[in-house]
């Protein structure tokens, strides 16, 4: 729009300071009792009141200013809002690119071991392997995963963690109890999953929207109260401890003339078996990626897809609504089992509290954030949301600013929290919220998001 | 018999409290028809407030009459958790007013997390735990194996819940906020052309609901006098189940369902066993919504195409 078809404008003044002067007034309604004041138990375990009004005055003056700014330079004709533009040519060679983008991605995840052991060596590389690479891909796959139910068929679910869980505790009694070999449990892990995934999906199948979302919650909640409870199976909160490390095809990761460093001819170093889980993850992550792109040109993707924009014209289009939710809720449910599965062999050690509803919202942040239904974005939110966390553990930096009983990691979920509440409001669909039909007359056009109409989930 | 009748009192306690919650669910969720996840953390943020609020009240302003303290704090905890809750409508929900069914819930979960996150950080991971107060016992029946006994707090719980219902209904049904609020819920868009301000209106039904849940902070923090920055989820949770059981939307049910779900939980409790008596309300929940989705009171949701 020209800038020149405006009056000169003028600073409004007045009604910036009082719309300042009223919010700085709700923040210290806001700041009082939470912020201005701590309560700390002292020696004799009585609460006592630490004052912080330093911090209320700090807060009250941002808002103050911030408030004042956004008024004063607010633009002053507020027009409509434009219309979703289809998408330019730009956008479209883009999503070209994305292609070879991903190929590249790919790339360099698969040398990224290499060349972590290359600048850090065996010892220091440990942690960027483990706690970054490996970790990042157990959110990936969970958000692919995930993708499948909420960004597909538009189910929201929230327990999703249960069927991680499953998987978890599949692997970590399977092998303790029976001494079953972790390529047995890992397709095991995944059916059990499954089943459960088609379990609690059958009771839900006439729910929509909120109410499902609630229910998947309540389910979540249940698997973790029974884990946490049932302790003559689980060990209850104490958790499932020594649970057998991965091996290679068998060749266990061990020094000694039996072990795959020996068959092989190297030096016996720790780092193969992380290498060797990256690489398993990695390749399990890949799998569910392609299996999720190649179903979506099939029926029963187009079908999931349907259901997800309306159920109504679906269902009046004669496709089976109830088979279309079960096998949603059964793959998704298969690759979080899968997931648990390495991650029960990453840690070797599970217990209830990994398998919080705080688990399922971070794995739903991840997916939202991303853009439902968009592969690529969910792995950049995935990489993004835990990268991000676990970088946090490593600005001990900012201990010398702020005080030593500053604990970084400890704003990880007020990040991710407030993080979910701003993009549902600035780009409700997500980072990444192109549509790329499956089915299409002579050429592949991405659609924009907000062109897409969807139903009511 | 005695078991019964203790597990009785104790279970209308706790049911009024998780009925005073629920009724912010069922408002919320008659007018823009989205669940409010973040009402359960808005109750906690109550406690909180209720607890620093009672401690700045003895320790720093030096105040000794018992009731005085309880009513100032009710009425503190009221009047600052409608701020919370209105500035939380403001910042998370009210832009996302027709957009897809999904987003105002996922923001929604968002501001849960956050909010419990924000106290956990502010107010450190520890449980915070009050002094206990009003501890007179009443020993109901006398004799036996087993006294059945009634606090005052619980008598007060069900008092003061009693009361605030009484003079809530009193709003919604003869004042004009309380009619333009009804007019929003049968038809918001018919409601503006009538020159409703209906913007107004959905704030002030957040800050109602906040209301009673900062009462039910207050109650909950005299009856078990302890609070942590986790505990909005399973109250919120629970609430939540009591309104859908009562048919989502409806105020009395709101109040029964809250009723039914804290008889539930506690003769679960008493009788099978206390690990599991989540298990029971969440089983509630499902089995509601799956076999009667419109609750004891609730209006059938019919769809139009």
């Amino acid at each position: 729009m020209p800038e020149a078809s405006h009056k000169p404008r003028r600073l409004a003044l007045r009604p910036a300071l009082i719309g300042a002067a009223k919010a700085a007034a709700l923040m210290l309604g806001l700041a009082f009792p939470l912020l201005a004041y701590r309560a700390e138990a002292d020696f004799s375990n009585q609460l006592v009141l630490q004052s912080r009004w330093s911090a209320v005055l700090f807060a009250v003056a941002t808002v103050f200013v911030l408030r004042f700014a956004s008024i004063l330079f607010a633009r002053q004709d507020k027009a409509a809002p434009p219309a979703p533009k289809n998408p330019s040519a730009m956008l479209i060679r883009l999503t070209g690119l994305a292609r070879f983008a991903s190929l590249g991605g790919i790339a360099c995840l698969i040398a990224f071991p290499i060349v972590m052991l290359a600048l850090f060596g065996a010892a220091g590389s440990l942690k960027w392997i483990d706690n970054f690479g490996i970790q990042i891909l157990i959110y990936v796959m969970l958000g692919w995963g995930l993708n499948i139910v909420v960004g597909l068929a538009g189910l929201l679910d929230l327990g999703y963690v249960a069927f991680y869980a499953v998987g978890a505790y599949s692997y970590a009694l399977l092998s303790t109890t029976w001494g079953w070999s972790f390529w047995i449990c890992l397709p095991v892990a995944g059916l059990l999953a499954a089943f459960w995934g088609v379990m609690l999906g059958f009771p839900v199948l006439r729910l929509r929207g909120d109410y499902l979302a609630i229910v998947t919650l309540a389910f979540g909640e249940i698997i973790r109260i029974v884990l946490t409870n049932w302790t003559a199976l689980t060990n209850g909160d104490s958790g499932i401890g020594s649970i057998p490390r991965i091996s290679f095809f068998g060749l266990p990761f061990v020094a000694g003339p039996s072990g795959f460093a020996a068959h092989f001819g190297l030096a016996y170093a720790p780092i193969h078996r992380v290498i060797f889980l990256f690489y398993l993850v990695l390749a399990l992550a890949l799998l569910t990626n392609f299996v999720t792109l190649r179903l979506r040109r099939l029926p029963i993707g187009r079908a999931w897809e349907a259901l997800r924009e309306d159920e109504i014209a679906c269902r009046s289009l004669g496709i089976d609504t109830v088979t279309t939710k079960l096998t949603a809720f059964a793959l998704g449910a298969l690759v979080a089992g899968l997931a648990g599965a390495v991650f029960a062999a990453r840690q070797n050690f599970v217990s209830p509290s990994s398998f919080t509803f705080l688990e399922s919202a971070t794995i739903l942040a991840i997916v939202v954030l991303g853009g439902r239904g968009s592969q690529l974005g969910v792995a950049l939110a995935a990489t993004g949301i835990i990268g991000g966390s676990e970088l946090l553990r490593e600005l001990d930096g900012l201990k010398r600013i702020f005080g030593d009983a500053f604990d970084p990691t400890q704003y990880r979920m007020l990040i991710v929290g407030f993080a979910m509440v701003v993009m549902m409001n600035w780009k409700p669909r997500g980072l990444i919220a192109i549509r790329t039909p499956s089915i299409f007359l002579f050429k592949r056009k991405p659609i924009v998001g907000a062109l897409a109409k969807e139903g009511h989930g | 018999m005695e078991i019964f009748l203790q597990q009785l009192i104790n279970g209308v306690t706790l049911g009024s409290i998780y009925g005073l919650i629920a009724i912010g669910y069922t408002m919320v969720f008659g007018i823009i028809g989205m669940v409010n996840f973040a009402h359960g953390d808005v109750f906690m943020v109550s406690t909180f407030i209720a607890l620093i609020a009672f401690l700045a009240l003895t320790q720093i302003l030096g105040a000794t009459s018992l009731p005085f303290c309880f009513i100032a704090v009710l009425i503190g905890a009221m009047v600052l958790t409608s701020l919370w809750s209105y500035m939380i409508e403001r910042l998370a929900y009210r832009r996302l007013r027709g957009s897809f069914r999904l987003a105002p819930l996922i923001s929604a979960i968002g501001m849960s997390i956050f909010l419990s996150n924000l106290v956990y950080v502010l107010q450190g991971p520890r449980n915070k735990s009050m002094p206990p107060l009003f501890n007179d016992v009443i020993q109901v029946t006398q004799g036996g194996g087993y006294d059945v006994t009634l606090s005052v707090k619980q008598i007060l719980i069900v008092a003061v819940t009693a009361l605030l219902l009484a003079g809530f209904w009193l709003l919604v049904q003869k004042t004009s906020l309380g009619r333009a609020q009804r007019a929003c819920e049968q038809d918001s868009r018919m409601a503006a052309l009538l020159g409703i301000d209906v913007d107004r209106t959905i704030s002030l039904t957040f800050v109602i609901g906040a209301a009673l849940a900062a009462v039910a902070g207050v109650l909950y923090m005299l009856y078990y006098g302890v609070v942590n920055s986790s505990d909005g989820f399973i109250p919120g949770v629970k609430a939540f189940t009591a309104a859908v059981l009562g048919g989502i939307g409806s105020l009395p049910g709101a109040v029964l369902g809250g009723l039914l779900i804290g008889l539930i939980e506690t003769f679960w409790s008493a009788y099978f066993s206390s690990d599991y008596k989540d298990v029971a309300a969440f089983s509630i929940l499902a089995v509601t919504l799956i076999f009667m989705p419109s609750g004891l009171f609730g209006r059938p949701d019919v769809e139009k195409v």
